[in-house]
């Protein structure tokens, strides 16, 4: 079924990181507290890379390095700008009146 | 000699994989939310920078080819996410997030916090009378 010992390990990796995925999305839908959600959506970026990185790796083309850059990116500008929200009640602070 | 390195690989990815699932037993098993944060900031970052790093030496040994960005989306990551948690479980304390109920020591408590509904409402009454 699989060519070689690297993709039987690939698709194995996949699975375990898609579980883990799953586990994350019932804390996102459980979680009690706001933190908890934004915290588990981090999680799931990360894990979005791990999957886009072992994806590039089975598909053997570097065409996708691209998207882990931008995933990488928007997870944590998401998760400043949620940190902030919570905190503050706004995300962009305009201090002109003191 | 290249089955063995790819193995290596494969074993690297497995790791980071193993790794991300420990985050996810953590963020489920953890009663409180700090303690979760512990979960996710650390095990996260490590697996995720095993599985980068596995693809960056798959591509120099097999392509031949040293992606830059992949060494730079590595560094990125390896800055942000602790920073992320940082901030997300000090938006969570000063939220006033309940500590679990068996902790023992808060360190902050004793310190003036800033009280942020209050800050917001003198805020507004500033841009009101204004």
């Amino acid at each position: 079924m699989f060519e070689s010992t690297l993709d039987l390990l690939l698709n194995i990796s996949l699975f375990i990181i898609s579980i883990a995925t799953l586990g994350l999305v019932y804390r996102v839908i459980k979680g009690p507290s706001v933190p908890d959600r934004v915290m588990a959506l981090d999680s799931i970026g990360i894990n979005l890379i791990a999957i886009t990185a072992i994806t590039s790796i089975m598909l053997r083309t570097d065409a996708f390095l691209e998207v882990i850059l931008l995933i990488g990116v928007i997870a944590f500008v998401g998760t400043v700008a949620f940190s902030k929200f919570l905190q503050k009640g706004e995300i962009i602070e305009y201090d002109r009146d003191n | 000699m290249t089955e063995t390195i790819n193995t290596f690989i494969g074993v690297v990815v497995l790791l980071g994989s193993l790794l991300s699932l420990v985050t996810t037993i953590g963020l489920i098993r953890l009663p409180d939310v700090y303690t979760r944060s512990h979960a996710a900031s650390k095990s996260a970052t490590l697996g995720v920078l095993l599985i980068l790093v596995a693809a960056l030496l798959y591509f120099w040994f097999a392509d031949n080819y040293f992606s830059a960005r992949l060494v730079l989306g590595i560094v990125f990551v390896f800055i942000t996410a602790p920073v992320a948690g940082h901030l997300i479980s000090r938006a969570a304390y000063y939220t006033d997030v309940p500590l679990w109920e068996k902790t023992v020591q808060d360190d902050l408590k004793t310190r003036e916090r800033p009280k942020t509904k209050k800050e917001v409402e003198n805020r507004q009454k500033a841009h009101s009378e204004a």
